[in-house]
């Protein structure tokens, strides 16, 4: 068989020895636009998951690049004058340079013929080549020549960054962020050799514009840098290789082969160099597909099991490079944190990093992160003098007002099914009092009706008569008596969504006897199949703020310790807020004023009836999951308009404004349109997007994603209170 | 790894009405045998483009021959069939076999079955909530029989991968029906769809169903894993992915189970890839 490989980067030349040394047969052929010894690029990076793979691949290689690289286990974070490390993160680096002379070395003696000065810009006929493998980076000609087969993508990221090397040594993996009267300047900086380092210095584009970066020569930007980061560098230089002040591109491709032609590494997809695995990926890549070519005759199958096997890695990992980028182009939102939280916040950045992950790398860190936090969380000072022992922030306490919480986790307890009218039953009485024996700082419910066409189903709780407000009395009684949990009521008025079944069955049903007349912002249906509901008037908006309001010192006179208003997920206070339900052309209606303003009177409303040592929280769809749905923009001056109206914490959702526009489902759903509030907003969140772990609540806290956290342990899962099909006796095999 | 569904797990087993060649008669008496056996349910399969048996004929002959056990469909892919049809169809079956029907549905991944059916790929994801939706009216409303066994219909599962799976799992569903993988894909899979069942307020947790499959001895293993690459033959070489993980030795049944199970799993069920009850005999031995 005859391969031709275009491009001699890494990618390249791995995929090459390895295709020869497995089938000596083979006339394998590496084509380089450049002479042997120009390279680009200062250094790359390697985990120690990618050094064994190496070693597995070609043993001999691996020793070459293991004898010649510098590893470093500790990341350097540099941040308002202060130094934050943090340990056993192993990561290797070498010279791009040296890298790529060990592998034309490991060709020469396989075999594998490499012809530098040599341009492909075409893919060469079926005489020259059996098989194409278009190694040629990210630019790649041969994929551009395929353009329509292959279907790249270009993202452009919003950062400027400009890759320099500095021959100052580095100890360390070292992060600098450094604020300037133009704005932040960060560096990503790491050692790959004795002695030199790859500089990177990043910064969005408008800080880059008022910097007057944009206008500067080589030398000019060079010299800004330098004085800029003069304390990491030591007096040392920066050092160019034509390097520009550029964007970084993240590609993706539909497709990775077509016909004889096979794309590789940076000519296939590319990932933020902020997660350092642009090489890493590219030489896996040539792994795989090495091996696939060695496994099948037909040269297709082998792309095809190539691309099955590699994209589900890639994608992971751009997935992370893309977090990780979004990062670094919204950090301005992080700048208020303190060290220790603004460490944690960036090493848990891309979701692969948690607490339980660095407390085994560097329980130190972690340590001090926890004595940050319980500092922080009493009030106490951040500084040497804080805390010596510390909890998990999970079990750090949290003040709201005049309102002390034990812990910052929230047990939900579920919808709850009424008993007469609206009287919260036996079942869920229950569930409360037995979830408060399990220690969680706060228990909050399902909704609460506050008037009685307010309800979901007939059977939904309520909190708007004397009955029902001794029934709260004695339920907030059963939980302070058992333990210190606090108990947190949602109010509620079902607007578009009331007189449904109940929703053992499915949601959103319409009654079909004994239903109630609907009402919302406007007379939009919530479902196809539900009841139009009647725009509201000013009489309807008057009773409905009345109402919320009544619940309200009904809730205080029952002993009730939080409430949460929800202005989210479809329901009443929702139809105004979003767009896509709101089309009202009065002054309820409209720009984000307009459809803020009735919502913001029922929370006035509250507030002035709530007691002032009570905390208040509103719960919004912040996100619509639509197109046309509230921009997020506007979700962050709504959160900020909540709080300045007196709400002590907002709880962001995402879907159900529409029936079937929903948010991607599973664990953490929620977490970055919590981050996204909390620190944007700078508002304290309650987060309750399906965290199952305390790992995943104690790293949500520690980063400053959130206050509080709604935790959702399977087996304290709530079983249905009434459904035939459990009721049924069980048969056939039970395992144990 | 704790049980985190604390139930325990029932296993039933699939019939061999998507295996090429079975005979009429044997997917009565593979029920019987199944009935007879350790098993909680048996399932079936839907494939229009394929030498397969309808899936609501199979499960008709399946509740002639047995009184216990569960008929699951996993699943029939709802937007090929007409509404009205597909709920009388459920409806009958349902009220014929005691209320014993679990019906699983989803949008299918094979365009070719569109293409058959004379219906429109594009879109049928809308069609397929508008469906779910008629499907319970249809069922509650008795305007005609027969009624199911249960006043709401028989219980209703959804499947696929998408995040509109979940956000109909949770709207429609009374569970989610997974469509087959090793039980880290499972778990991933429940935990989407508990995510999407908490978030929308309904009262406990989706019913979970799973599905893989298995082929015992040498000879079967072989003929089981030529099946699957028959039978997923449209999905390109990710065939061998699926074929690969035929679980062919009774330790990698026991421990796929036991995978399931730990990720809240209430019933898997262990489709066949040969039509020799032979199969289910071995079957019954592990599971046993």
């Amino acid at each position: 068989m005859k391969v031709l490989i275009v491009g001699g980067g890494p990618a390249g030349l791995y995929c090459g020895l390895l295709l020869k040394k497995a089938a000596p047969a083979h006339e394998v052929t590496v084509v380089e636009r450049n002479p042997p010894d120009a390279t680009y690029g200062w250094g790359v990076v390697f985990s120690e998951r990618t050094l064994g793979a190496l070693a597995d691949a070609d043993a001999k290689t691996a020793r070459a690049i293991t004898d010649r690289f510098v590893q470093w286990d500790v990341i350097d974070i540099r941040y308002r004058d202060t130094a934050i490390r943090c340990g056993g993160q192993v990561f290797a680096g070498i010279s791009r340079k040296t890298l790529l002379g060990i592998l034309q070395r490991r060709c020469d003696e396989l075999g594998v013929r490499l012809r530098f000065r040599t341009e492909v810009a075409d893919v060469p006929d079926r005489e020259e080549a059996d098989v194409v493998i278009a190694a040629d980076g990210v630019n790649s000609a041969i994929r551009q020549r395929l353009a329509r087969q292959f279907r790249p993508a270009i993202r452009e990221g919003r950062c400027r960054y400009i890759w320099y090397g500095t021959d100052r040594w580095l100890d360390a993996f070292t992060f600098v962020f450094r604020e300037t009267d133009a704005g932040l300047l960060q560096v990503h900086a790491y050692p790959f050799d004795g002695t030199t380092g790859t500089f990177i210095v990043e910064c969005d584009e408008p800080v880059w514009r008022r910097a007057g970066l944009d206008r500067m020569s080589e030398a000019e930007s060079i010299a800004y840098c330098r004085e800029l980061f003069a304390p990491e560098l030591g007096g040392r230089r920066l050092l160019s290789n034509n390097s520009k002040w550029i964007r970084f591109g993240t590609l993706v491709t539909a497709r990775w082969w077509h016909g004889r032609v096979v794309l590789l590494g940076d000519a296939a997809h590319t990932a933020h160099f902020s997660i350092g695995s642009g090489t890493k990926l590219a030489m896996e890549d040539a792994i795989a597909l090495a091996r696939a070519l060695e496994q099948h005759r037909d040269p297709q199958a082998a792309f095809a099991e190539y691309e099955l096997s590699r994209r589900p890695v890639v994608e992971a990992f751009q997935q992370a490079a893309r977090e990780s980028q979004a990062y670094f182009e919204d950090l301005r939102r992080y700048l208020h944190m303190d060290p220790p939280q603004f460490a944690f916040h960036l090493l848990s950045r891309s979701g692969r990093m948690t607490y339980d992950a660095l407390q085994v790398r560097d329980p130190h860190f972690v340590d001090r992160v926890n004595r940050w936090f319980a500092a922080a969380a009493t009030g106490a000072p951040t500084t040497a003098s804080g805390p010596v022992v510390a909890p998990p922030p999970m079990l750090a306490p949290l003040r709201l007002r005049g309102l002390a919480l034990a812990n910052r986790v929230v047990l939900a307890a579920g919808p709850g099914t009424a008993e007469g009218e609206g009287i919260p039953g036996p079942a869920f009485r229950r569930r409360v009092a037995d979830l408060a024996m399990v220690g969680p700082g706060l228990i909050l419910t399902g909704p609460v009706a506050v008037e009685p066409d307010g309800r979901i189903t007939p059977a939904s709780p309520g909190l708007y008569a004397a009955a029902q407000r001794d029934a709260w009395a004695g339920v907030a009684a059963s939980v302070r008596e058992r333990s210190a949990a606090r108990l947190a009521v949602t109010l509620n008025h079902s607007g578009p969504r009331g007189a449904t079944r109940p929703r053992a069955e499915g949601l959103d049903r319409p009654l079909r006897e004994g239903a109630w007349p609907l009402v919302a912002a406007s007379a939009v249906p919530y479902a196809p199949w539900s009841a139009p509901p009647r725009a509201m008037d000013r009489r309807d908006m008057d009773r409905v703020r009345d109402a919320f309001a009544h619940a309200a010192v009904l809730a205080a006179a029952a002993g009730i310790d939080v409430l949460v208003l929800q202005f989210g997920h479809g329901y009443l206070l929702a139809t105004f807020i979003s767009p896509l339900c709101n089309r009202r052309d009065d002054a309820y209606g409209g720009d984000l004023d307009g459809r803020l303003r009735f919502p913001l009177e029922v929370l006035d409303a509250v507030r002035a009836v709530w007691p002032a040592d009570r905390p208040l929280a509103v719960a919004f769809t912040a996100d619509d999951c639509a197109p046309g749905g509230l921009a997020r923009e506007d979700a962050v001056e709504t959160a900020r308009r909540f709080h300045a109206h007196g709400a002590d914490l907002i709880q962001p959702l995402a879907g159900q404004t529409m029936p079937d526009a929903g948010p991607a489902y599973g664990r953490g759903f929620l977490t970055p349109l919590a981050d996204l509030v909390r620190n944007e907003a700078r508002v304290p969140v309650l987060l309750a997007g399906y965290l199952v772990t305390t790992d995943e609540v104690n790293t949500a806290l520690a980063a400053g994603r959130a206050d509080l956290c709604l935790v959702d342990p399977p087996h304290l899962r709530a079983r249905p209170e009434q459904d035939s099909r459990t009721a049924e006796p069980k048969v056939g095999t039970t395992f144990r | 790894m704790t049980t985190q569904s604390g139930n325990g797990i029932r296993v039933g087993v699939g019939l061999p009405s998507a295996v090429p060649g079975a005979a009429g008669e044997l997917l009565g008496a593979w029920a019987a045998r199944a009935e007879a056996g350790p098993f909680a349910s048996v399932g079936v399969l839907d494939r229009l483009a394929y030498d397969s048996y309808d899936p609501f004929v199979a499960l008709a002959a399946a509740a002639a021959t047995t009184r216990r056990v569960r008929l699951v469909t996993m699943v029939v892919i709802g937007p090929l069939r007409n509404t009205a049809l597909l709920a009388k169809a459920a409806a009958s079956l349902d009220a014929l076999s005691g209320g014993r029907l679990s019906l699983g549905l989803a949008v299918g991944a094979r365009h070719d079955d569109y293409v058959a059916a004379g219906v429109p790929h594009r879109d049928r994801g809308a069609r397929f909530s508008a469906q779910l939706a008629a499907l319970r009216a249809q069922w509650e409303d008795g305007r005609f029989g027969p009624r199911p066994a249960r006043p709401g219909g028989p219980e209703l599962l959804v499947g696929g991968q998408s995040d509109d799976a979940f956000v109909r799992v949770a709207r429609y569903a009374d569970g989610y029906v997974h469509g087959g993988g090793p039980p880290r894909a499972f778990a991933r899979a429940a935990d989407r769809a508990r995510a999407a069942w908490t978030d929308a307020g309904r009262p406990g947790g989706p019913r979970l169903w799973g599905q893989v499959y298995f082929a015992l001895g040498d000879a079967a293993a072989e003929a089981g894993a030529r099946y699957l690459l028959d039978y997923y033959a449209f999905t390109g070489p990710f065939a061998q992915r699926i074929a690969a993980g035929l679980l062919a030795t009774p330790q990698a049944i026991v421990q796929t189970i036991r995978g399931y199970e730990d990720a809240g799993c209430e019933d898997l069920v262990l489709l066949p890839t040969v039509a020799d009850p032979e199969q289910l005999d071995r079957l019954a031995d592990v599971v046993a």
